[in-house]
């Protein structure tokens, strides 16, 4: 008998968690993080994102509401990433679910979360797939993705030498063929005449000599680098040894000073070209930026094991003021319905540490947060923005 | 099996048929991965415990057995349940195979070598000529099946009672083959494999045909995992799975039927509890309660749950002791 009785109030219950429940007292906002596991340096994302909700929540919350953050180890393994959302959405009750990080696991919950109609919010992955409101109108990215970053790549080489002869390295996967179709879609009809060889490596091979002499070779003058840290550091290093003196771009994937600049020699890096989005901490550009100085106070305050010279953690601060914007902007209305509504409509918003001209556009067409990127050129010792914002 | 194990048996399956009614679907979820975790450790079980191989790879058959079920599933229309027995059939044959030159190698050795086929599995599942079929790193990602005949289940219970069904379908086979001349075979070539082999039995084929049988069974349970979390990826299946699932049988307890449950329910629910007790280390939590366990039980939970009847047991039979 009294088992019945539970089981009817349960059912009442699920039937008035429809979405005007949601009209509480605090915003719960599900996360999955690799806190443990191969990728666990990103984890620190997490970390900063829950130390900015505690800001939030010393200065009252937002409209009032008090943010509870609930963020689980996914430890980067897709199977634990769908057992720990549907821990989210169906035990903790979350109203949504915010920079779940990774291609691999969020992809295992894409499906799940639309599904369920639970908003997926800014993704902590580059991948394009991310942008596509009419299959998957629940799941949205936040930064600039591959595509984009390789169309700028184009566009800069059209505008600068548009009689280049271009050699491009990839890595055989879902993410080095992202840049590389961004990359041939910003050349044009002209892709084809243009990029005189394209060579591809497996993640799992020990080195890429062969694939750089066959660049060499083919006597291009521009290089299209799509590579991983360790590739990176690899085929920097080759192209400058056997005397390849290209105009070299690097994606932003494999532009890690420590992880590849570094073991490649600083001094064989010079004149690399990259984007950059969000500032440096390492940059003594932004030193005494306010912005910056926001941001150190925050990680003194709030985050005080946090490492200072991490991009991640401004990364992650930049990603919650996003957030917190589509949060201010739902006002009292708390449905998912609007909570999506609201983050595809986000007009010219600036996460303060972003760079300056980089504004996040959305539209219910538009998924797409970040769409623009500056170039940087290496110096020898850090990553010099120059000319304008690229994209849109 | 005694009257009392015959109840005790029926009254754990009335519990676990009862469960889904009374849990969130969410934990329903739940308790599916930790009968398809019991399945998997089960065959490393018979081949570690029952046999005395050491296997480090076992997490490469659970792949083989969860990309077959995709695959058949993604590119072939194939219903769910008919990749079950595929799925099996494929891993006893790459597990009997694997078993054959895996002979020659006693103890650390074979370690080493599964331990190659696990770290090889993500990299392999990668491969850019197999790509068409696996769907590179990317991964396939599988739809939900309903319950059939219209059954008033929704899809996590009608999962749950379907591998609920698989797995005691492998326990029951698992008893027979234990406890018969195969089973005896096995524990005699654990035990002392010399005097095995002058009583006759057929080293070679028994310890080939064990790799083979534990294989099926850690694929049975791949395919089971594939469609119950929809989605198989290379990172999946790291080498990390082969190490929980040597620590899962350690727990439960070797060479024990009912420790591979024990063990499941350990690598499905400790990792949990670790996390919400410490975001910062959940994995030194885990470790200290891998110490308590080891410490505690050094048998694992099977040992000490039968240490503990059997003294319950004498207590009873002897309320005075003899005059």
């Amino acid at each position: 008998m009294k088992l019945r009785y539970v089981s009817i109030a349960a059912l009442l219950a699920a039937a008035l968690a429809s979405p005007t429940a949601f009209a509480q007292k605090t915003i719960k906002i599900g996360n999955t993080n690799p806190y443990s596991g191969p990728a666990s340096a990103y984890g620190t994302i997490g970390k900063t994102i829950g130390a900015y909700w505690k800001m939030v929540n010393d200065k009252g919350g937002i409209n009032g509401r008090q943010i509870e953050w609930i963020s689980y180890d996914d430890g980067y393994s897709p199977p634990k990433t769908v057992e720990m959302a549907r821990r989210l959405v169906e035990q903790d009750q979350v109203l949504l679910i915010f920079q779940s990080l990774g291609t691999p696991p969020n992809s295992a919950i894409h499906k799940y979360m639309n599904a369920k109609k639970v908003p997926h919010l800014f993704v902590a992955t580059g991948a394009t797939k991310w942008n596509d409101p009419k299959r998957f109108p629940w799941t949205m990215g936040w930064q600039p993705n591959y595509q984009t970053e390789g169309r700028i790549y184009a566009e800069h080489i059209l505008k600068t030498n548009p009689k280049a002869k271009i050699a491009v390295l990839y890595q055989n996967d879902d993410y080095g063929k992202d840049y590389v179709k961004g990359f041939r879609d910003g050349l044009g009809a002209k892709a084809s005449s243009m990029i005189v060889k394209e060579v591809s490596y497996e993640v799992a091979d020990p080195t890429i000599d062969s694939q750089m002499v066959q660049l060499q070779a083919s006597g291009a003058d521009t290089f299209f680098n799509v590579t991983t840290p360790k590739f990176s550091a690899q085929s920097i290093r080759k192209a400058y040894d056997s005397g390849w003196r290209p105009t070299h771009y690097l994606n932003n994937v494999g532009a890690s000073v420590g992880a590849a600049l570094k073991p490649a020699g600083l001094e064989k890096s010079v004149g690399l070209i990259t984007t950059v989005y969000y500032m440096d901490p390492t940059d003594a550009q932004w030193a005494n930026h306010p912005a910056m100085q926001e941001w150190k106070a925050f990680m003194a305050k709030y985050y005080p094991e946090g490492n200072l010279v991490d991009g991640s953690n401004v990364y992650g601060y930049a990603v919650a003021q996003t957030m917190e914007q589509v949060l201010k902007q739902a006002g009292n209305d708390l449905s998912r319905a609007n909570i999506m509504k609201q983050a595809a409509n986000l007009k010219d918003f600036r996460p303060t540490v972003l760079l300056p001209g980089i504004r996040i556009n959305t539209s219910p067409t538009d998924f797409a947060p970040i769409e623009s990127e500056q170039l940087a050129r290496f110096d020898g010792e850090g990553w010099v923005r120059f000319g304008e914002i690229i994209g849109k | 099996m005694s009257r009392r194990q015959v109840i005790l048996i029926g009254l754990v399956l009335l519990a676990a048929c009862v469960l889904p009614f009374v849990v969130s679907n969410y934990r329903t979820f739940q308790f599916t991965l930790a009968l398809v975790y019991a399945i998997a450790l089960l065959g490393l079980n018979m081949l570690t415990g029952y046999n005395g191989q050491i296997s480090l790879g076992h997490g490469a058959f659970y792949a083989v057995g969860a990309y077959t079920a995709a695959i058949l599933m993604e590119h072939f229309g194939m219903p769910y349940w008919a990749t079950i027995p595929i799925a099996a059939a494929v891993c006893l044959v790459a597990g009997f195979l694997f078993g054959l030159p895996a002979l020659r190698l006693e103890g650390l050795y074979l370690a080493l070598a599964t331990f190659a086929l696990a770290v090889s599995m993500p990299a392999l599942l990668k491969y850019h000529h197999l790509e068409q079929w696996t769907g590179g790193v990317q991964g396939i990602v599988l739809l939900k099946p309903d319950a059939p005949f219209g059954l008033p289940l929704n899809p996590d219970q009608w999962l749950y009672f379907f591998t609920l069904a698989i797995t005691v379908v492998m326990f029951v086979l698992a008893w027979n083959i234990l406890r018969g001349r195969m089973g005896r075979a096995m524990i005699a070539i654990r035990d002392q494999h010399i005097a095995a082999e002058a009583m006759g039995i057929h080293t070679a084929m028994v310890k080939s045909m064990t790799f083979g049988i534990s294989a099926m069974y850690t694929g049975i349970a791949g395919a089971l995992g594939a469609i119950a979390i929809q989605f198989v990826a290379p990172d999946s299946f790291n080498i990390f799975v082969s190490i929980v699932f040597l620590v899962g049988i350690v727990i439960g307890g070797l060479a024990s039927i009912s420790g591979a449950i024990y063990g499941a329910l350990f690598i499905q629910f400790v990792p949990n509890i670790a996390d919400a007790i410490s975001k910062a280390a959940p994995w030194a939590i885990f470790g200290i309660f891998l110490l308590g366990f080891v410490y505690l039980m050094p048998m694992g939970v099977a040992g000490a749950v039968r240490m503990a009847v059997a003294r319950l047991t004498r207590k009873a039979q002897n309320p005075k002791p003899p005059q």
